[in-house]
């Protein structure tokens, strides 16, 4: 399995099918719509875990109300206003309309188009101005570590020139712009990337155990799928909003074995699981992962029971936190239906997420290639230097 | 080989002729050369034969006696003479074998001559000096081949291959076969032996004269060698440069070496070294070395007593009893002109311990190197990067002597040497001392005050309210993020733990409770007991290795492994300037010894008689080590002024940041 490096297996991946890398963008999967079907209550609910949930659904009034005061709060008040809302409406869209993008990358996008939309005259107030966008777009959901991430990434990302200083504004604007395309990019295709390199972790006649509905997990086990590897998976319920079970549905749409558990089952089932697949809503600097509830406790059984533990997470979800404990976040909580109705004095622990230190951790296959947990931090590190 | 050597190995032959006991003689070697052989042809660790077991076993009749060897040129004369052996045919065959084993034959005819009572010019030479010869060429081999334990040996083996036949020969005639033996073992000599083989002949030309003559004789012998040598690699270069001080070496542990020759030894010693010392980086003083700390003794300024008994394990550091010589050096302070009187400052507080806390330390040390170069002025006829650079060296050892320094200072001190050698050439003296004043300044102020306030921002944001934090010992950064964490209104609980015997707790402890914190102290005793309680550690430190290990104050190490214990999250907070890019292991290799009277006098007990039974007990020793290593699966997190990292990020930090400070 440890055979070949990352570098190696892209390689050569792009040598036999060069078209590969362009695929899901313009043909998201297609998704019913009518898995999470409730539109919970918006009231001091993440955001992110809401969207998530239901991604390709009705996207609720507040937020759109909210991407537009987002887009009102610019400085430049004359022509922008008229331009900018457009930008946004149009990510907003974008986003509405492929289940399959990210938030981040939809928030790339938009960041780009606040770039081409601006008509300051110099690289000062066009950085100015990108900053008061990626501000407001942080702001609209402090929950979405790879929205913040993303955000924080494309401005490092696009502004880190030294190049820009000695240049005219126009050339330099257009470089900035091109940098920006290229990182937009470069987000879209990650998640190919990420699947291909883990292609070579899937062997035949193995079990993979899969916690909720990740795009970057399906890609890759949509990926195997098509490679014609024989493997098996158990996908939890991933509850409360039942995640797990769409992606079982998707996956037996690819006429993959799929069985099903229940949350609390997933030690019972350990013993007969070759790996463990779990994505990510972001990456801290630690090496671990936030993820969705319930990922720390499978990583700790597997852990146990020297299963490796693999994580699929886009290099735009590294984020700058290092939460020491599970308590040391940003709490981001979601409606949690019971079924029955809660005892009054009974509280409810609604917590939507939940951090995996990274000595839980085997690999992070992510589109700088795999990575032990320790590589985040000197990834970031550079990056941000 | 393995085949023809097991005959060799078999005392059978051996003990043929001369032993009634059962004992092995293959120790016999031993005593002779030893005794006999001069320093040179002693090469311990390249002779299998001591090696083995029975090696170390001597049998008392073979306690050679104190005899001249005889010179080589008789060697017609030798073949000659009768033996005086008291064991007719076999002890002949076996001396036969003996000699052409060589090395064996040295050691058993001085016993037989004894034996025997033969005068000391006859027969038992041919074969004692034959001996020697072979113990020349087998030190030689086994320096050629160093690397196989075996190389001596097989030698001597290739030399008696061809002999066995001719020994059965030797039983009928010994004078006959003695010429013969003598001869072919002369020729299968290797030619490297021939060199050593002439001056052991002039040697033992001279070898009837006293003792002391034979000795300076020596002396004189080596000395040329070491001179041919020397200017052989000198034109060499560097592939010759290994020998020298190979036979520096060599002759150094003799104890019975004329006080002449080890001195003489140790000024080649000391310049091999100097070379050595120009290409390899610096390297830490090993205390237990003899020399170097000889040397180092000669040059300092601070007369040290040493402590008197010292812990095993610890020989390799400095120790030194602090404070006696304190009153002596504040005396003449007046009087000495070399080290800059604000380099002398520095280092009498760090001598009598005003100063602690590594930052501080680094922050006198600098500004005291600030005030030097301001009052610097280049010599005539010298350069200033030079000079300068000879100069720092110099209050560096100086403030060494005072008090071993800490790693961050070593980092200052790369760092500013650094800079003097980066300065341009075609700069004037007073721009060039500004320029470096400046830099220091710049980099007190980034590198320890700025990057202290940045860890504090960093690090208040992993404070919460009610939170106990538990910290050990004084750390100046910590105390700053306490203190502001209260100031902006966190509410927390702060366990102060400490230890004896510098009770650095209580000086935070102070100002803790004086600014109004929440406070519990204990001693590290307790540290099991408070933990549990605890839900944050911070500590301070006083270096970062490359694979995470935190060196820090003594009892570190147990705080965190009892944080760990109990999954409380460590955090060490350490500015990025005392990252260090070497790798530690364990707490022996580097660390500082303390006054071993600390712990050793408890305050408020002044039991005099138990003092005085604890000071004259050989078998006591007191350890007071000052720092010890954590090592980096225990740190949960590293808050530096890059940000917070895990520990497994230190190599990056050093590489990406040190880089243009002390590289370009």
């Amino acid at each position: 399995m440890w055979r070949r490096s990352a570098s190696f297996i892209l390689d050569k991946h792009q040598n036999n099918k060069p078209m590969s890398l362009t695929p899901s963008i313009d043909s998201p999967p297609p998704l019913s719509a009518s898995v999470a079907d409730e539109n919970p209550s918006p009231n001091h609910i993440s955001a992110y875990y809401q969207t998530r949930a239901a991604h390709h659904e009705i996207v609720t009034s507040d937020w759109l109300e909210q991407a537009q005061a987002a887009v009102r709060r610019y400085p430049d008040q004359d022509s922008p206003v008229s331009e900018k809302p457009f930008s946004v409406i149009e990510e907003f869209n974008k986003w509405r309309q492929q289940p399959a993008l990210a938030e981040a990358v939809a928030a790339i996008r938009a960041l780009a188009a606040v770039i081409r939309a601006s008509d300051g005259n110099t690289m000062m107030e066009l950085e100015i101005e990108l900053k008061k966008a990626s501000d407001t777009l942080k702001a609209w959901d402090t929950t979405s570590i790879s929205l913040t991430a993303g955000c924080d990434l494309f401005m490092r990302y696009v502004t880190r020139t030294s190049a820009l200083e000695f240049e005219d504004f126009n050339s330099a604007k257009s470089r900035v712009l091109g940098r920006a395309e290229k990182f937009g990019e470069i987000s879209n295709k990650a998640r190919t990337i990420i699947a291909m390199l883990s292609q070579d972790f899937i062997f035949d006649g193995c079990t993979i155990l899969v916690h909720g509905f990740s795009r970057v997990v399906f890609e890759v086990l949509k990926t195997a799928a098509q490679n014609k590897k024989l493997f098996r998976v158990l996908c939890t319920e991933g509850r409360p909003d039942k995640t797990g079970l769409l992606l079982a549905k998707e996956l037996a749409k690819l006429d993959v074995p799929v069985k099903l558990l229940i949350d609390s089952a997933v030690a019972y089932c350990m013993d007969e699981v070759d790996m463990v697949f779990v994505g990510a809503d972001g990456v801290v600097e630690s090496g671990g992962v936030i993820n969705m509830m319930g990922t720390y406790q499978i990583a700790i059984v597997a852990h146990s029971m020297n299963k490796p533990v693999y994580v699929a997470a886009e290099s735009y979800k590294f984020a700058r936190l290092y939460p020491l404990d599970q308590k040391d976040l940003e709490p981001a909580l979601r409606p949690i239906d019971f079924g029955v109705a809660v005892p009054l004095k009974v509280e409810v622990e609604r917590s939507a997420r939940d951090y995996t230190p990274p000595q839980f951790l085997t690999l992070l296959f992510t589109d700088l290639g795999i990575l032990t947990p320790s590589v985040v931090s000197d990834e970031l590190i550079q990056l941000y230097s | 080989m393995d085949a023809r050597r097991g005959p060799l190995a078999v005392p059978k032959v051996r003990r043929v002729g001369f032993f009634t006991s059962i004992e092995p003689s293959q120790d016999s070697p031993r005593p002779n050369r030893s005794l006999s052989g001069p320093a040179e042809a002693i090469t311990t660790s390249s002779s299998p034969l001591s090696d083995s077991p029975s090696g170390q076993f001597i049998s008392p009749v073979q306690i050679p006696p104190l005899r001249h060897r005889s010179d080589n040129l008789a060697a017609a004369s030798r073949a000659a003479a009768p033996v005086p052996v008291p064991v007719p045919g076999p002890s002949a065959f076996r001396r036969q074998l003996a000699s052409d084993r060589a090395l064996h034959v040295g050691s058993y005819n001085p016993v037989d001559s004894l034996l025997g009572t033969s005068p000391p010019s006859s027969n038992g030479e041919v074969s004692e000096d034959s001996g020697s010869l072979f113990g020349f060429q087998r030190s030689d081999s086994a320096k050629l081949s160093a690397s196989f334990p075996n190389g001596g040996f097989d030698m001597t083996m290739r030399v008696r291959a061809p002999q066995e036949s001719e020994a059965k020969v030797v039983i009928a005639s010994t004078s006959d076969g003695r010429k013969k033996n003598v001869e072919p073992s002369g020729t299968s000599e290797p030619v490297a032996a021939t060199k050593p083989r002439k001056e052991k002949e002039q040697k033992s030309l001279k070898e009837k004269t006293s003792k002391a003559e034979r000795r300076a004789i020596q002396e004189a012998q080596r000395a040329a060698k070491a001179a041919a040598k020397g200017e052989g690699s000198k034109r060499a270069g560097e592939s010759s440069r290994a020998k020298p001080s190979k036979t520096a070496k060599q002759t150094q542990p003799k104890k019975d070496v004329p006080q002449v020759t080890s001195s003489l030894s140790e000024k080649r010693t000391v310049s091999v070294e100097k070379e050595r010392r120009m290409d390899v980086p610096q390297a830490q003083m090993q205390y237990d070395d003899k020399s170097r700390v000889d040397k180092a003794k000669r040059r300092s300024v601070v007369e040290q007593t040493e402590s008197k008994n010292k812990v095993e394990l610890f020989l390799h550091l400095p120790q030194y009893e602090r404070g006696n010589q304190l009153p002596n050096l504040s005396s003449n302070i007046f009087t000495l002109d070399t080290i800059h009187h604000a380099v002398y400052k520095v280092g009498l507080q760090h001598l009598a311990g005003d100063l602690s806390g590594d930052n501080a330390r680094c922050i006198a040390m600098l500004h005291a190197f600030q005030e030097a170069i301001n009052d610097y002025t280049t010599p005539p006829m010298k350069d200033l990067t030079m000079d300068l650079t000879g100069k720092i060296n110099g209050y560096v050892s100086f403030l060494i002597e005072c008090r071993p320094l800490s790693m961050s200072m070593g980092n200052a001190i790369r760092f500013l040497k650094n800079q003097i050698r980066k300065l341009p050439v075609d700069l004037s003296e007073p721009e060039a001392k500004a320029s470096l004043c400046s830099e220091i300044g710049r980099f007190i102020d980034e590198k320890i005050i700025l990057a202290d306030k940045v860890i504090v921002q960093h690090a208040v944001t992993k404070i919460r309210d009610g939170e106990v934090l538990l910290t050990y010992g004084f750390s100046c950064v910590v105390e700053m993020i306490l203190l502001y964490a209260h100031e902006i209104g966190r509410k927390f609980r702060v366990v102060v733990v400490d230890s004896r015997p510098n009770l650095e707790g209580q000086k935070l402890l102070r100002r803790l409770v004086a600014r109004g914190l929440d406070c519990t102290y204990t001693h590290i005793n307790a540290v099991s007991y408070i933990m549990g309680e605890v839900t944050r550690v911070f500590l301070g430190a006083s270096s970062i290795f490359s694979n995470g290990t935190l060196y820090s104050k003594v009892g570190t190490a147990c705080v965190a492994m009892v944080a760990n214990a109990f999954s409380v999250p460590v955090i060490v907070c350490c500015e990025a300037y005392k990252f260090h890019e070497r790798v530690l292991l364990d707490s022996i290799c580097s660390n500082e010894l303390g006054d071993p009277d600390a712990i050793a006098n408890v305050p408020l007990r002044t039991n005099t008689k138990h003092a005085k039974t604890m000071d004259n007990n050989k078998n006591l020793q007191f350890l007071n080590l000052m720092y010890d290593s954590t090592p980096a699966e225990y740190i949960s997190m590293i808050v530096t002024d890059y940000g917070m990292i895990p520990p497994t990020s230190i190599p990056v930090i050093v590489r990406e940041y040190r880089r243009e400070d002390l590289l370009l």
